[in-house]
C-alpha cells in the first residue's frame, strides 16, 4: 500500500484532465493526478502512484531504476502490481 | 556470491560499505532508527545490515501504517461492516489484521461484506455501483495515503454520493517520532526519514529533530543503494558535528513537499485531540479525522462506532517491536504462534511489518551472514591497494 510504484503516463484524458492512462510493467490502468496539478504533466512522463493517485513526478531514468528495483522486491510488487490490476478507476 | 549478485552495484554498496566503516569512531556504537516500513522491507530483503560494521545498527521504527492500527479500531470497522446494509471495503494489507474478535477476513466468512480495493476511489465506484448500500472505505495510512482519501471525499462530494463513507484512521508521523524521542527506552543517533511520506509533507517538518534533538535526519529512497548512502550521509553529519535534514532522495521528494496534497487534507480532515497507537500507546494530535465541513462522509457520525479498547494479546510484543526497543526475532512467539499466515500482532500481516520482513527474508540472511561478511572482507581486502 504505501509501495509507490513508478508507471509512465500514456495519455491524459480529454474528457476528465484529473485523469490519466499509465502503463506500468505492461499493467494499464487510469490513475488519478489531481495532486500534481500545479505540475505540467505529458504523455512519455513518469510519476509514483500511490493507490491509484501520482503523487510525484520522477525523473524517467531514476524511474526505471526503481521499476527494476521493485520487480526484485518480489512478491510485494507482484501483490501491488496484482491490486493495480483490479482496479478500474474512472 | 548470490549474496553480492543481489545489488545491482556491488561495487559501490562495498565501497559506501567501506565508507561508513572508516567514519566509525572507536569504542562508539551508532544506531539510526528507519522511520518507513517501506524501509525495513529493503533492509531485510538485501541484508543490508551485514554491509555495515558492528557498531552501526538499524532500528526499525513505527512507519508501517497497518502496524500501528489497535485492535480496537479494528473492532470498530468490524461492527460497522455488520450494520445492515453495509458494505466495508480497505487495502487489502487490512484484511488479515486481527482484532479482539478476529479479522476482515473472519467477518467476511462470518457474512458480513468486506471487499479489498487497490485504491479510495474503487471503493467510490463500489458506492455507484451499489446505490442501495451504504458503503465505506476504511482509511489507513500516513500522509502518503491521506491525500488519497481527501480527493475521493471531494471526487465523492462533487459526485453527490450519499451512500459513501471514511472510516478514517489516517496518523501522522510527526507526532510517532516525538514519542519516540521522548521515550526513554531507547537512544538513538539519527533517523532515515521516510521518502514517501516526505513526498507529501517535504523536509521542513523534521526540523525539529535536528534543531531541537540535535540529531541528523536523511529523506531516503528505498533502493538498497540509498539506504547505505543515507547511513553514510548520518555517519558524516555526526563525525562532522552537525545535525540537520537532508535529502538522499531528492528525484522524488521536493524539500516543500506536495502543496496540493497538504491543502486537500487540510480541506476535509482535522486533528484528533489523541489516537491510540498500536504499541505507541495514545499520542495527542497524531491522527486525522473527517472534519465538520465533510461531515456527511464521516464513517464515525453516520454509524455507532463502539471504540472500545481493546489490549493486544499478552504474547504479542509489536509494541516493543514498533518502538525498536526489541529486533523481531526476540519477540516470544515470532516464527512459531506468529507466522504470516495465522499473525497474533499487526507487525507479521503487512509486508512493511518488520516482523513480515524480518520472517520472509532475514532469515536467510542471518544463515547468509558468516559468508556475506566474508565475501565483503575478501573484497575489501581485494580493492584496498
Amino acid at each position: 500500500m504505501c509501495l509507490g510504484i513508478p508507471g509512465e503516463i500514456i495519455e491524459i484524458l480529454t474528457d476528465r484532465p484529473d485523469l490519466a492512462k499509465v502503463d506500468v510493467c505492461g499493467v494499464k490502468r487510469a490513475i488519478n493526478i489531481g495532486l500534481l496539478e500545479d505540475e505540467e504533466l505529458n504523455a512519455g512522463d513518469w510519476v509514483l502512484i500511490h493507490v491509484g493517485f501520482a503523487m510525484s513526478k520522477i525523473d524517467e531514468r531514476e524511474a526505471k531504476a526503481a521499476l527494476e528495483f521493485l520487480e526484485g522486491i518480489g512478491q510485494a510488487y507482484a501483490e501491488e502490481l496484482a491490486a493495480l490490476s483490479e482496479s478500474n478507476i474512472t | 556470491m548470490r549474496f553480492v549478485d543481489e545489488f545491482r552495484d556491488a561495487e559501490k554498496a562495498i565501497a559506501l560499505s567501506a565508507q561508513i566503516t572508516a567514519l566509525c569512531e572507536p569504542g562508539r556504537h551508532y544506531k539510526f532508527m528507519e522511520v518507513c516500513g517501506g524501509h525495513t522491507h529493503t533492509i531485510y530483503k538485501h541484508g543490508l545490515e551485514d554491509y555495515l560494521p558492528d557498531t552501526v545498527q538499524l532500528v526499525h521504527g513505527p512507519g508501517c501504517p497497518v502496524c500501528v492500527i489497535p485492535m480496537g479500531r479494528v473492532d470498530d470497522a468490524i461492527a460497522i461492516a455488520e450494520e445492515p446494509g453495509v458494505i466495508m471495503t480497505s487495502f487489502g494489507d487490512m484484511m488479515r489484521v486481527p482484532g479482539g474478535r478476529g479479522s476482515f477476513f473472519d467477518s467476511n466468512a462470518a457474512g458480513a461484506d468486506i471487499r479489498m480495493v487497490y485504491s479510495p476511489l474503487d471503493a467510490l465506484k463500489v458506492a455507484q455501483a451499489n446505490p442501495s448500500k451504504l458503503v465505506v472505505f476504511m482509511a489507513i495510512g500516513f500522509e502518503t495515503t491521506a491525500p488519497s482519501t481527501a480527493m475521493t471525499m471531494l471526487r465523492a462530494e462533487a459526485l453527490g454520493l450519499t451512500n459513501f463513507s471514511i472510516f478514517c484512521n489516517h496518523v501522522t508521523i510527526i507526532p510517532a517520532i516525538k514519542a519516540i524521542l521522548d521515550s526513554p527506552d531507547l537512544r538513538l543517533d539519527g533517523f532515515i526519514g521516510p521518502g514517501h511520506v516526505s513526498t507529501v509533507i517535504g523536509c521542513r517538518p523534521y526540523e525539529f529533530i535536528a534543531r531541537e534533538h540535535n540529531k541528523p535526519l536523511v529523506c531516503a529512497g528505498f533502493e538498497p543503494l540509498d539506504i547505505l548512502q543515507s547511513v553514510y550521509m548520518l555517519m558524516l553529519q555526526l563525525k562532522e558535528g552537525r545535525s540537520e535534514v537532508e535529502n538522499q532522495y531528492s528525484r522524488v521528494v521536493p524539500w516543500d513537499g506536495n502543496l496540493k496534497a497538504l491543502k486537500v487534507i487540510n480541506q476535509t480532515m482535522t486533528l484528533r485531540p489523541y489516537f491510540e497507537w498500536r504499541g505507541l500507546g495514545f499520542i495527542s494530535h497524531s491522527a486525522l479525522a473527517v472534519n465538520d465541513r465533510y461531515a456527511a462522509f464521516d464513517a464515525e457520525r453516520i454509524f455507532n462506532v463502539p471504540g472500545v479498547r481493546v489490549a493486544d494479546p499478552k504474547a504479542c510484543q509489536c509494541g516493543e517491536v514498533l518502538k525498536g526497543v526489541l529486533k523481531p526475532w526476540e519477540c516470544k512467539v515470532f516464527g512459531t504462534a506468529c507466522t504470516p499466515e495465522t499473525p497474533i500482532g499487526t507487525c507479521m500481516v503487512s509486508s512493511e511489518g518488520a516482523c513480515a520482513a524480518y520472517y520472509n527474508f532475514g532469515r536467510f540472511t542471518r544463515e547468509r551472514v558468516k559468508e556475506a561478511t566474508r565475501t565483503v572482507d575478501i573484497e575489501l581486502t581485494a580493492a584496498r591497494p
